[in-house]
């Protein structure tokens, strides 16, 4: 583990140590340990199939590592106060179903307590406050349901911001966005990340939009991770020991391309089965 | 010592009404195999049941003014088919509420017809005979017309066969290849009211639900291949539905006053051990696989 | 109209109402039409089965209500939820075959179970009613936040700690309270028209959440009053115009929202 460079400070939000999950006999993740800093945009990089989900559900204590920890803000095991924040995803809201943005952002203030919710002028500045932060309040009175992909997904953003976790969990937010809808959701998760101190980790299977927002890389292959800086991890050396056979990282045009086989030989013949995981679009 | 004689009770084979019992059930329970494992991959068993529930209050309607109940069941299902279809809905969600709204207003016309029927002809409708059913009460001169329907229905699910395939496990895809998919999803409701109309009356509304989604469920959970599911869910269906004739058939013989389970009862308990039993040893892989079902995902447009 | 049958029929019809449209603007979000059908539906078979053990049909019918929620829950752990519930409703539709070929009852009172008698509802009834009533609107306030958040967006949820397994079972058994309560009043096959309609109907006007549940219970009691004054006057069944009321109610709903989103499209500057 070449990025397992610092020491995991007592500040560290999200600390996972070896963690491995076994599930019906397929080791899914192979001793994965990373950590992220409070206000740190740290982005999971791996194709499909390479465990990011799975690593995801770990953090959020849906799945129990067969061996390692994981543990959040300091404490060992799964937390289910909202110290984490989540967004799915596939967002899928019912169209006709009688609830707008504020509602739902509304939900995520205290959506997990029994009751109902007593409305004060409190909750309705926080949430306010919020829906000017993902800049949604534009359509913050209308049907979430009939919202499209992007402002769903900016909504679920602030309905996960608004407890306060102290990090933010993201499955693949730029899957379905086109390129400038993926620019500008990257750079409101910056400025969270660095204006309010929360910290950022998200999936992707495509890392060029994010390598300039990106604190730390965890690059996952096969179940394995590596982490560290950007420059530490997306190296030829690196990612081949990962892979298990050799990849060229090539860097063209502000683009990063991980290729498998020799530089100039394109996708040829000799390569294992798992195909690499950044192509340039 | 004749082990057989114990299984089977004496009479079972040379008795008229089992031998129709046998041959209707038979036919109707290949028809709902065909038809079901579309239904089950499509997630459209609520709308499978609630044909037979609709159809119910066509055929009491048909019965009061005097035409073949069949009839009456088979042109409100249509009818209805066409209702659920405009009322659309793009989510598997919404088609529950469209089936259940369609389903709302039948059962209403189920009340005022059977009211009319207990008024005026003095007879308790067709409702409950309907809804229960037995297949030993079927008439002979039945089975012509089963069987026409019956082919009906094999062959409008034969024309849609690999349209449908295509429309119920990747909807995207089919949508890219031009496949007139608006049109498979009527023409397959349609194939699945008839079918459910065909064994609703024959065979009552429990079995025709029970027949209908059991075996293909049960077939679906032996093998993925849809080919392979339609085969075995079809063997499936006949077996329950002879298993629980024969069983009905034995219980009647062994009480002293002639009175056995019911036919009905007994085809859905076989159906649902049947089920149960073919869901225990995946059991284990689908709890670590994890518990979220989505549901059809391919019928969900982007 | 007003004898004392008749407010009777007006009281407890309105507790049937105001109950069927809260649990009703959840058994819509969730998509749940065919739990709210397969439940009552199959509960009436506990009905059978406690007239032939002798003891009280409420009872009967309150425990294979449960049932029918804990097999669906249980049996939709493995296979989809639409599968589920139909083999649900299949098995305790048999065993109410079994039951009656057993009993000696008419199919006459099997009928009431179906299409109910609110008409017939006497003074006694209206205190179980009430409680049963009282029951479900509660559990619902109570889980009023989670369910409605497991019931939009089931995955954040479970993030959160809210299990939709649970949430599953919980709402399935608030179902079968529901039935409980109204199955004896207004049958089996209506309250499930009560259970869809008026909450369906109710998101057209408004979207809002709670709004939407309060509007879907005054839909519920205008449907359900209506049918009986109509009932008194025309002499035929309540049912009938129960099931017609929900379904016209549904469609001038859908109207309004296609209307409104015309509005709205016209409204809007082009581009």
């Amino acid at each position: 583990m070449t990025g397992e460079t610092r020491a995991s400070e007592d500040a560290d939000v999200l600390v996972i140590k070896d963690a491995s999950v076994v599930l019906a006999g397929r080791t899914i993740l192979d001793r994965v340990s990373f950590t992220v800093a409070p206000g740190s945009f740290t982005g999971l990089i791996g194709s499909n199939g390479a465990g990011k989900t799975t690593l995801l559900k770990t953090i959020l204590g849906l799945v129990k590592p067969t061996s390692g920890t994981v543990s959040i803000g300091g404490a060992a095991g799964p937390r289910r106060d909202p110290i984490v924040g989540y967004v799915p995803q596939k967002i899928a809201l019912e169209p006709d179903a009688p609830l707008r943005a504020r509602d739902l952002i509304g939900l995520g203030l205290d959506g997990h307590r029994y009751g109902m919710t007593r409305p004060s002028a409190r909750r309705r500045n926080l949430i306010d406050e919020i829906l000017a932060a993902v800049n949604a309040t534009r359509f913050a009175d209308r049907r979430v349901g009939r919202l499209s992909g992007g402002e769903q997904q900016r909504v679920m953003i602030a309905h996960a911001l608004i407890s306060r976790p102290r990090l933010l969990l993201l499955d693949e937010p730029l899957a379905n966005l086109d390129i400038g809808s993926s620019h500008e959701v990257v750079e409101l998760l910056r400025r969270i990340a660095t204006d309010q101190g929360i910290a950022i980790v998200l999936t992707a299977h495509d890392m060029n939009p994010l390598l300039h927002a990106m604190d730390r890389i965890v690059y996952i292959a096969r179940g394995r991770a590596v982490s560290g800086t950007t420059a530490e991890v997306v190296r030829t050396e690196t990612l081949s020991e990962l892979y298990g056979y050799h990849v060229e990282v090539i860097h063209a045009a502000g683009r990063v391309l991980v290729a498998a086989g020799e530089a100039g030989e394109g996708k040829n013949a000799r390569t294992p089965p798992a195909p690499p995981d950044s192509q340039v679009g | 010592m004749d082990l057989s004689a114990i299984i089977i009770e004496p009479g079972f084979f040379s008795n008229q009404p089992v031998q129709t019992a046998l041959v209707v059930s038979a036919i109707t329970a290949v028809v709902s195999a065909v038809v079901g494992v579309f239904t089950v991959i499509r997630g459209q068993s609520f709308a499978g049941h609630a044909f037979s529930d609709i159809g119910g209050a066509g055929a009491s309607g048909a019965v009061l003014v005097g035409a073949q109940p069949l009839l009456g069941f088979v042109t409100l299902n249509v009818a209805a088919a066409g209702v659920m279809e405009m009322i659309g809905i793009r989510r598997a969600r919404g088609r529950d509420l469209a089936t259940g709204i369609v389903l709302g207003v039948a059962l209403g016309f189920s009340a005022l017809f059977l009211f009319l029927a207990t008024t005026y002809t003095s007879t308790s409708g067709a409702t409950v005979s309907i809804l229960f059913g037995s297949l030993f009460t079927v008439a002979p001169s039945l089975i012509p017309v089963v069987a026409v329907l019956g082919a009906f229905v094999m062959a409008l699910i034969a024309i849609l066969y690999r349209p449908l395939l295509l429309t119920s496990i990747d909807y995207e895809l089919a949508a890219v290849r031009g496949v007139p998919i608006r049109l498979v999803g009527i023409g397959y409701l349609i194939a699945l009211a008839l079918a459910v109309s065909l064994s609703s009356i024959t065979i009552g509304a429990i079995l025709s639900t029970a027949l209908l989604v059991g075996p293909p469920a049960t077939a679906l959970r032996l093998t993925k291949r849809t080919g392979t599911a339609i085969a075995v869910a079809s063997a499936v269906g006949v077996a329950a539905a002879w298993l629980g004739i024969l069983i009905s058939y034995d219980t009647a013989s062994w009480s002293a006053d002639g009175n056995g389970w019911p036919v009905s009862f007994c085809i859905v308990a076989v159906v649902f051990v049947f089920y149960v039993s073919a869901s225990f040893p995946s059991r284990l892989g689908h709890r670590v696989r994890g518990h979220h079902q989505e549901p059809v995902k391919s019928l969900e447009p982007s | 109209m007003f004898e004392t049958f008749m407010i009777n029929a007006f009281e407890t019809s309105a507790i049937v109402a105001i109950v069927s449209g809260v649990v009703g603007f959840f058994t819509v979000l969730r998509g749940a039409a065919f739990a709210a059908h397969a439940i009552p539906n199959g509960a009436f078979a506990g009905a059978a089965g406690a007239s032939l053990l002798g003891i009280s049909k409420l009872v009967g019918l309150g425990v294979f209500a449960l049932v029918g929620a804990v097999l669906i829950a249980a049996l939709g752990r493995r296979s989809r939820s639409d599968v589920a519930t139909a083999l649900t409703v299949a098995l305790l539709l048999g065993l109410g075959d079994l039951f009656l070929s057993r009993s000696e009852e008419y199919s006459a009172q099997v009928f009431a179970l179906l299409f109910g008698d609110i008409l017939g509802v006497a003074s006694y009834q209206i205190v179980p009613t009430a409680l049963l009533g009282l029951a479900c609107i509660l559990v619902i306030l109570m889980l009023y936040r989670p369910l409605l958040l497991s019931s939009v967006v089931p995955d954040v949820a479970e993030a959160r700690g809210i299990s939709p397994r649970w949430m599953d079972l919980a709402f399935l058994i608030i179902l079968a309270l529901v039935t409980t309560m109204a199955v004896p009043i207004v049958g089996a096959f209506l309250i499930f028209s009560l259970l869809i309609g008026p909450a369906a109907a109710a998101r057209a006007f408004t979207d809002r959440p709670l709004p939407a549940m309060v509007m879907s219970s005054c839909i519920a009691l205008v449907v359900v009053w209506a049918a009986i004054a109509v009932s008194y006057t025309t002499n035929l069944p309540v049912g009938f115009f129960v099931g017609s009321f929900s379904g016209l109610c549904y469609g001038l709903g859908r109207g309004w929202a296609i209307w409104g989103d015309r509005l709205r499209m016209s409204g809007r500057p082009a581009g």
